[in-house]
């Protein structure tokens, strides 16, 4: 049986880590969640990229975080990335299954995924 | 939506929009019905906007003049037998809004729940610092969870820290996996 007492230890277990991380995240994943990404199937791509991220021990330099409407409704699942010192990267149609692949190719990687992008994608 | 479920964090993403401290979250089930109500503290809406907000052409985004999320619920609901009624007010002492929407499950166009425990991950993850409650009440069996609760066990941990996560996520399926 699982209890809010097992959050204690994980308590223990992330503090001195959580406060290391604060502010050094260099790369942001960023998951358009508005109704448009919603029924287009963000749900799953985002939670794929925080089960990713955390699986490949990522969490110290990524962050997934969540939008509104980016503006282009026919291409959701969006999912932009900000790398520090490099261009936006735009993805589009994504699935979970993409989002494993950016995660081991373009994140973990540093190769851009070209083929699933805004500028290779016919609607 | 192929889900109820993913109505239902569209609609609880409005709350976040509106500013909310508090979103709760209830499910209440019978053999007849099934009905959900998100409640919360947000901003709330004017007399005038509440009036049109099942109206496809009002939204309050900016990238264009569509809003699709209500009227889509509300079609969801309609067309089981159910229906959906919004209740908001903007005074300052009691600014918030109660979004409550019923559904006969017997009906054949009953759109299923679907994976609810998704949309409670999915929202504690993009709203870690939000008093957000979500109760599941099946004809008298209960599942609860929290976020403030956690938060006091938690400390200076935030709720979107992956390994907490991976505990919502296992708690919830242990709960609905007694039940069934």
């Amino acid at each position: 049986m699982k209890s809010l007492a097992e959050l204690a230890a994980i308590k223990e277990r992330m503090q001195g880590k959580v406060a290391l991380r604060e502010g050094s995240g260099e790369t942001r994943i960023v998951v358009g969640m508005a109704t448009c990404g919603i029924a287009a199937g963000a749900r799953p791509v985002l939670n794929t990229f925080v089960e990713e991220i955390a699986k490949e021990n990522l969490t110290d330099r990524v962050t997934v975080t969540q939008t509104g409407c980016i503006g282009i409704c026919q291409f959701e699942p969006v999912v932009e990335v900000y790398e520090s010192g490099k261009e936006k990267v735009t993805y589009v149609k994504m699935t979970a299954d993409k989002a494993k692949r950016v995660v081991a190719e373009h994140i973990k990687g540093g190769k851009v995924v070209s083929e699933y992008t805004i500028g290779n994608t016919k609607i | 939506m192929r889900e109820l479920s993913l109505n239902i964090l569209d609609i609880a993403q409005n709350s976040v929009k509106a500013g909310a401290q508090h979103i709760d979250i209830t499910l209440m089930e019978t053999d007849e019905l099934f009905t959900f109500a998100v409640k919360d503290d947000g901003c709330g809406m004017s007399e005038e906007l509440l009036a049109r907000v099942k109206d496809p052409f009002t939204t309050t985004r900016t990238t264009r003049k569509v809003g699709l999320g209500i009227p889509f619920l509300t079609l969801a609901a309609r067309q089981t037998g159910g229906d959906v009624t919004i209740e908001s007010s903007v005074s300052p002492n009691t600014h918030g809004t109660l979004l409550e929407a019923s559904f006969y499950k017997k009906h054949i166009d009953f759109t299923p729940l679907g994976d609810i425990i998704s949309t409670v991950v999915t929202l504690i993850q993009g709203n870690p610092d939000r008093d957000i409650t979500f109760t599941h009440d099946m004809c008298g069996t209960v599942i609860r969870l929290s976020t403030a609760e956690m938060r006091e066990m938690l400390g200076s941990v935030p709720l979107s820290e992956p390994d907490v996560l991976v505990w919502i996520r296992e708690y919830l399926t242990e709960q609905y996996g007694q039940i069934k």
